[in-house]
């Protein structure tokens, strides 16, 4: 993909390290996220990329390395001050996470009732929330409950209610798995529009080397915890190591 | 020999440990429900579901149980000569005790069990981490609301389920002496007093505590998986189950102080 980023980093993750009992699953892990880039983090199941990306929105605690967002130390912010930061990161979870008991137009308005620092007290929310439907090409499902949507529907709502807060980071979590080959195409242009449209900064975890190769300006590959190899998806798939190519066969 | 203390050292441990972890919960839920923001609308729409899942349940089972008490007690009272004592003996027993306690227990099955799945079904599909990421305080949102409905419920429910059950009784007193419902009733107001009414009614605010946040707490923490979420109802009840014959133990120790003060 034709990258519009600059040089301007927003996520800088350094030597992150990350057990779950005796089970290290981060060993050192680095990253930078500049600007309008998105940066497709690949790897095994299991090789503790979803972690990653969890320590990067405050889910889990590393056990050490810093996680600068935005020039704010995650680690160290009060809970009120991670509440704000979190505005600007949206994170699409792999199973979308909408909330059963609530309708879509909720689901989407809940992010909204807590943030009166950015978006003021906001009397009628249904212009944002039809913006951010109307983004993903949903507006007519404003009014149906989760169980009525399609796998696809799901993830492009879950999508708009990431939208709907207008972050400056998207963090998609398997984005097509588990969806047919023509959803998960439809997704993966939903997101580069998303990315052109809000000019976000994304970071992906895949293992579908066609999202990668559509969206990604820059991979890296995830393996036993560290950076093993970083480039552009051209330079990894000419790369002649096996590990490397095993994730392109 | 060693390894079987080895394995009760475990459990007493793992044991306090869960003791710890449910305090620390209690804790943090007396820490963030001063402060707003509050969730009225939520709370209120917890109360209808909590108060009117467990209505019918709990007033078949108090009807039953006022029908069952009175006919298991007659022979007996009835081999005393004190059949008239009925209406005395049922009203006191229900309002004291019996009906708080199976309300309690009914309510812990139906409600107790109902959070732990869901709260457990929200953790697993990461719903609560959802809410976390969009910056709202998911404990606020989800385990307040539905620790203040059962609290506050609990004794609506008990009431309704005690006046069910002498309702039962009298029907029976009806049947077999026809005893009318003034005679009947005048006798279970004469004999109430309001130190039977006040504590029994003060423990069901504990009782449905202790339901909302046993429920809560199991679902919060639900282990991953659907087996998790199983886990989290099953544990809900259990747990709820023995906590409520512990605080119903304190309540009528501490009744008893207070009677022979």
């Amino acid at each position: 993909m034709e990258t519009t980023a600059t040089k301007h980093p927003i996520i800088i993750i350094k030597d992150l390290y990350k057990s779950f009992g005796k089970n290290t699953v981060l060993n050192g892990f680095n990253l930078i996220l500049n600007e309008g880039e998105n940066v497709v983090v690949m790897g095994k199941s299991g090789s503790g990329k979803s972690v990653m990306a969890k320590c990067v929105i405050g889910l889990e605690t590393p056990d050490s390395g810093t996680i600068s967002v935005m020039n704010e130390e995650i680690n160290t912010l009060k809970q009120e001050v991670i509440d704000e930061l979190r505005t600007e990161i949206g994170f699409l979870f792999q199973g979308s996470a909408l909330y059963d008991s609530m309708s879509v137009r909720e689901n989407l308005e809940f992010p909204l009732r807590r943030h009166t620092k950015k978006f003021g007290t906001i009397k009628d929310t249904t212009p944002l929330v039809l913006e951010a439907l109307e983004s993903v090409g949903l507006a007519s499902a404003i009014n149906l409950m989760p169980n009525e949507l399609s796998g696809g529907m799901k993830r492009r709502i879950a999508l708009a209610r990431t939208l709907i807060l207008k972050p400056k980071i998207i963090l998609y979590d398997e984005p097509t798995t588990g969806l047919d080959p023509i959803t998960a195409k439809e997704i993966i242009v939903l997101m580069k529009s998303i990315q052109e449209k809000y000019n976000t900064s994304s970071i992906i975890i895949t293992h579908d080397v066609d999202c990668a190769k559509a969206i990604a300006n820059r991979m890296i590959l995830l393996i036993d915890g560290i950076n093993y190899i970083e480039g552009t998806y051209k330079n990894l798939k000419k790369s002649i190591d096996p590990k490397v190519q095993a994730f392109f066969k | 020999m060693k390894k079987y203390f080895d394995n009760i050292i475990k459990v007493i441990k793992a044991f306090l440990i869960e003791v710890g972890e449910i305090s620390y919960f209690a804790k943090r839920f007396f820490k963030e429900f001063l402060f707003p923001p509050y969730e009225f609308k939520e709370i209120l729409k917890q109360c209808y579901y909590i108060g009117n899942r467990s209505l019918f349940l709990v007033g078949v089972t108090g009807f039953i149980i006022g029908l069952v008490f009175t006919l298991q007690s007659r022979p007996t009272l009835q081999e005393f000569g004190a059949v008239s004592w009925m209406a005395s003996m049922v009203s006191v027993s229900i309002i004291r005790e019996i009906g708080p306690i199976i309300t309690a227990l009914i309510c812990a099955g139906r409600i107790g069990s109902g959070i732990g799945a869901e709260l457990g079904s929200m953790k697993v599909t990461e719903q609560i981490d959802a809410m976390e990421v969009s910056g709202t305080n998911p404990f606020n949102y989800l385990v307040i609301t539905r620790i203040l409905a059962t609290t506050l419920m609990l004794p609506l429910l008990v009431i309704f389920g005690d006046v069910l059950a002498i309702y039962g009784s009298y029907l029976v007193e009806n049947v077999k002496d026809n005893v009318s419902f003034a005679l009947y009733f005048n006798q279970v107001f004469h004999i109430l007093e309001f130190s039977d009414i006040i504590p029994a009614t003060i423990k069901t605010f504990f009782f449905g505590f202790a339901i909302g946040l046993i429920g809560c707490y199991k679902g919060y923490y639900c282990e991953k998986g659907t087996s998790g979420v199983g886990k989290a109802a099953n544990a809900a009840v259990v747990y709820t189950s023995m906590l409520l014959f512990v605080i119903d133990f304190i309540a009528v120790f501490v009744t008893n102080i207070f009677y022979h003060m």
